[in-house]
């Protein structure tokens, strides 16, 4: 999501970097551009109206122009202005209620709801260590209330059993019941999908709300959604009460433009992202994060957070210490190699790096990829575990041998070396910089992609 | 306010009221803008920004709202007028491309693949397309081509039931290609007019799902080298822009030959459409306006037009 705004955006405050001083003209055709950028992002007009008219407010102020890099003021602005709007806070799920709370999630036909709905169970289960229940209340969609028994036996979460032929409001107050009985913290009405002019179908969504009196009530919407998606989160909020909406098909290559429109029609915080079709792929939304993201510049905390999340603790521990002793061996790498293909491979690593959406068409065509990180660790694979504490030791009779063992070149050999080389220095710089900074989290592999971007 | 614009609000609102239920928003901001207005700048602009709300998205827009401009820029012009003008250049492009999907009932297979990404309504318009075919009296075949999702076999098997039409399923988690493979098979056995294949939604930024649609492709080629006969390409009318870049990447993976657009029983217009048919010019098979079997109309160029200008149709 949000890389073509990006790439947009970039465009147009490249231009403006390039002016040294800017007039209140320059400002005001920059804003014209990202006005077009955001349309073509599917941010709805009323939307992008009031942010362009807002930000040209502040931006045109002879401050600005007279400042001393203009150019960068102007990106501020539009930056601290798309933060405003997609929210400045991350607001997380709503866990402060006496159990058993109901949460109700609800949304279009085929938005993502009971994906979601598994989702949400399993981030609850195994980060807040919530019992949880699910329960379908869809008796539209054919094998709706079976698809969520199915996911809820993938993801080990209990399911209500299913009674043929109930309707949604007895379901769900059955629900409510079992859930009391059996000291559930938690319990996830999925509802059939709905359009929003469907009278009566939002009437009983409505009655059903009054019934369990939800905690969270959460609009599960596409990404890809077009201008419709202001009409859309209106009226769920207006008739539901929506607390929060997940936004999913994150993975796709939508623009995003849903976000900013149905955050700043509701005001209701986006407080999930759906980032795939797996049960582990949801992602809590930080605003700040992904304004950066759109303008371009990475998002390092998430990449950050991610390895936390991924990358063994005691690994990581061990190899901190030997950063700050600068023993960071091959041995090492190879170790690292490999959390990084479980972190999700290159790909989606490098879209979070900063500036990396400009590159992409070079990453691609310079194959970076699962492929050669395989390559790399079938070569360290083929050394000795001499030559991987004593990568020195490797001389060209050596190399010949690792490159034969790897199905390699001596080249590859040599520019493995040479990058591990690169990368133990800088780690032993970062060792010295104490317990602060990426290494605390885990995240012994940053320095390396720089290293493997191509154009070196 | 002064007198003039109180009076003009109350025409208006009478308007409004009488154009009652068919007058769509867009519509009554085009009525807005052009009651007794001359067609300058800023009401060009305006104008581009209610085509804007129905997903035309902007490079269409503009050239639909200059070629308004040429002829009448600076004329006194009416709501009625303006409309017409527009819907009539929509249905323009739109016109070629209103064909239905035309399958020959002679026993032998003719095969259906439908796509598109997660959600937008494939299995429900092949549950719409068979009660259709059966309806026609052909013999109607369904492939649980969905392998992935939860419960998407038992889906499709419902819909079996509902229209008569019997599914070849295999277990979720299997290998969809396979399952297609052992269904074109029974469907050939059967001498049955048509096999209707469900697929896994995919999103046509993954390469690897991407590929497995062409393993699929392929491996009914093995069979029939004709198949598939056509490849339907589900649309979600609240889809927006990136429609476009759907249609051209189903397009270069599995050589789509038709689109049908589903839930235009919503508020949204699925104008990306017309972007689309000036692009693309793929035939326009059907839209789906309901999740019912009968909820299931053939594509009017016409008709689409007025309504996202906000006529009556
Ligand atoms: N790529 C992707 N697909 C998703 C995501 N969330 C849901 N889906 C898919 O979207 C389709 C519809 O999802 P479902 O949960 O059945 O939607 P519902 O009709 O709203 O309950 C399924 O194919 C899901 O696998 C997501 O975040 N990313
Ligand atoms: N309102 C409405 N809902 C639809 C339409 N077509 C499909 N749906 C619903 O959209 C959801 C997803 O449809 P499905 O056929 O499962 O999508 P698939 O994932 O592409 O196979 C289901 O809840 C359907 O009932 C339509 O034309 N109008
Ligand atoms: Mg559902
Ligand atoms: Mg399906």
């Amino acid at each position: 999501m949000f890389e073509s705004l990006t790439d947009r955006l970039g465009d147009v405050f490249d231009r403006l970097k390039k002016r040294g001083a800017l007039s209140e003209s320059h400002v005001v055709e920059a804003l014209r551009e990202v006005r077009v950028a955001l349309l073509e992002a599917d941010v709805a007009l009323p939307v992008v109206k009031t942010f362009i008219d807002e930000v040209k407010e502040k931006a045109v102020g002879a401050d600005v122009v007279r400042s001393v890099a203009p150019a960068q003021m102007v990106i501020k602005i539009v930056n601290d202005h798309l933060i405003e709007t997609l929210g400045a806070e991350t607001v997380d799920l709503n866990l402060n209620a006496v159990p058993p709370a109901a949460f109700m999630i609800v949304g279009l036909q085929g938005s993502g709801k009971t994906t979601s709905t598994a989702k949400i169970a399993g981030l609850l289960t195994r980060r807040d260590k919530k019992k949880v229940m699910m329960a379908s209340l869809d008796v539209q969609r054919p094998a709706a209330q079976e698809q969520l028994k199915v996911l809820g036996e993938q993801a080990d979460i209990m399911t209500l059993p299913i009674v043929p032929g109930q309707m949604p409001a007895d379901i769900a107050k059955r629900a409510m019941t079992a859930a009391r009985l059996q000291g559930v913290d938690v319990v996830l009405l999925d509802t059939a999908g709905r359009l929003h002019v469907d009278e009566p179908l939002m009437q009983e969504l409505e009655v059903i709300s009054r019934t369990v009196m939800p905690v969270e009530t959460l609009l599960v919407a596409d990404s890809l959604t077009g201008q419709d998606a202001v009409n859309v989160a209106k009226q769920f909020k207006e008739r539901t009460n929506v607390t929060g909406i997940m936004l999913t098909r994150i993975d796709g290559d939508g623009r995003g433009g849903a976000a900013l429109s149905m955050r700043s029609v509701t005001g209701c915080p986006i407080k999930l992202l759906g980032t795939g079709e797996k049960l582990d792929e949801i992602e809590v939304f930080h605003p700040d994060r992904i304004a950066s993201r759109i303008l371009g510049m990475g998002d390092i905390v998430s990449l950050v957070e991610k390895a936390a999340d991924t990358i063994d603790e005691e690994e990581a521990a061990k190899l901190e210490a030997k950063i700050r002793k600068g023993t960071f061996d091959l041995e090492d790498l190879a170790n690292q190699l490999k959390q990084m293909r479980k972190m999700g491979g290159m790909e989606s690593m490098l879209k979070m790096l900063p500036g990396v959406g400009k590159m992409k068409k070079q990453i691609d065509a310079a194959g970076i990829d699962e492929k050669m990180i395989k390559r790399q660790e079938a070569i360290i694979s083929s050394m000795t575990k001499k030559e991987r504490q004593f990568p020195k030791l490797i001389a060209a009779s050596r190399k010949r041998r690792i490159a034969a063992g790897s199905g390699s070149s001596v080249q590859d050999v040599n520019k493995l070396l040479k990058q591990h080389k690169q990368m133990a220095m800088m780690m032993k710089k970062m060792g010295k910089m104490g317990k602060k900074g990426l290494m605390r989290n885990g995240m012994p592999g940053m320095p390396n992609m720089q290293g493997m971007i191509p154009g070196r | 306010m002064s007198d003039d614009t109180e009076k003009k609000r109350g025409w208006l609102s009478r308007l409004k009221a009488g154009l009652g239920k068919s007058a769509s928003a867009l519509g009554d901001g085009i009525s807005n803008i052009f009651t007794k207005r001359k067609l300058d700048t800023a009401a060009l602009e305006e104008l581009e920004e209610l085509l804007i709300t129905a997903d035309i998205g902007l490079e269409t827009v503009t050239r639909v709202t200059s070629a308004l401009a040429k002829d009448r820029f600076d004329q006194e012009v009416t709501d009625e007028e303006v409309r017409g003008v527009l819907a009539e250049q929509i249905a323009e492009i739109l016109e070629p491309l209103a064909k239905p999907l035309v399958v020959e009932g002679n026993g032998q297979p003719h095969v259906v693949l439908v796509v598109g990404v997660n959600g937008t309504g494939k299995t429900t318009t092949i549950g719409k397309l068979a009660q259709q075919m059966v309806g026609q009296g052909k013999s109607v075949m369904l492939a649980a081509g969905d392998t992935f999702r939860a419960a998407a076999i038992e889906q499709l098997k419902i819909w079996g039931e509902r229209t008569g039409a019997p599914v070849v399923m295999g277990k979720t988690g299997a290998d969809a290609a396979g399952l297609v493979y052992d269904a074109l098979e029974q469907a050939r056995a059967a001498k049955s007019d048509v096999l209707l294949v469900d697929t896994a939604g995919r999103l046509q930024n993954k390469t690897d799902l991407m590929a497995e649609l062409e393993k699929i492709v392929r491996v009914m080629k093995k069979i029939d080298d004709t198949a598939p006969h056509s490849v339907l390409l589900v649309l979600d009318a609240t889809t927006g822009q990136n429609a476009i870049n759907q249609v051209e990447v189903f397009r270069s993976i599995c050589n789509v030959t038709g689109l049908v657009m589903t839930k235009l029983d919503g508020t949204a217009r699925g104008g990306v459409l017309v972007a689309i048919a000036a692009k693309a010019g793929l035939p326009i098979h059907a839209i789906g306006v309901g999740e019912g079997a009968e909820d299931f109309q053939a594509f009017e160029a016409t008709a689409f037009a007025r309504s996202l200008v906000g006529l009556p149709t």
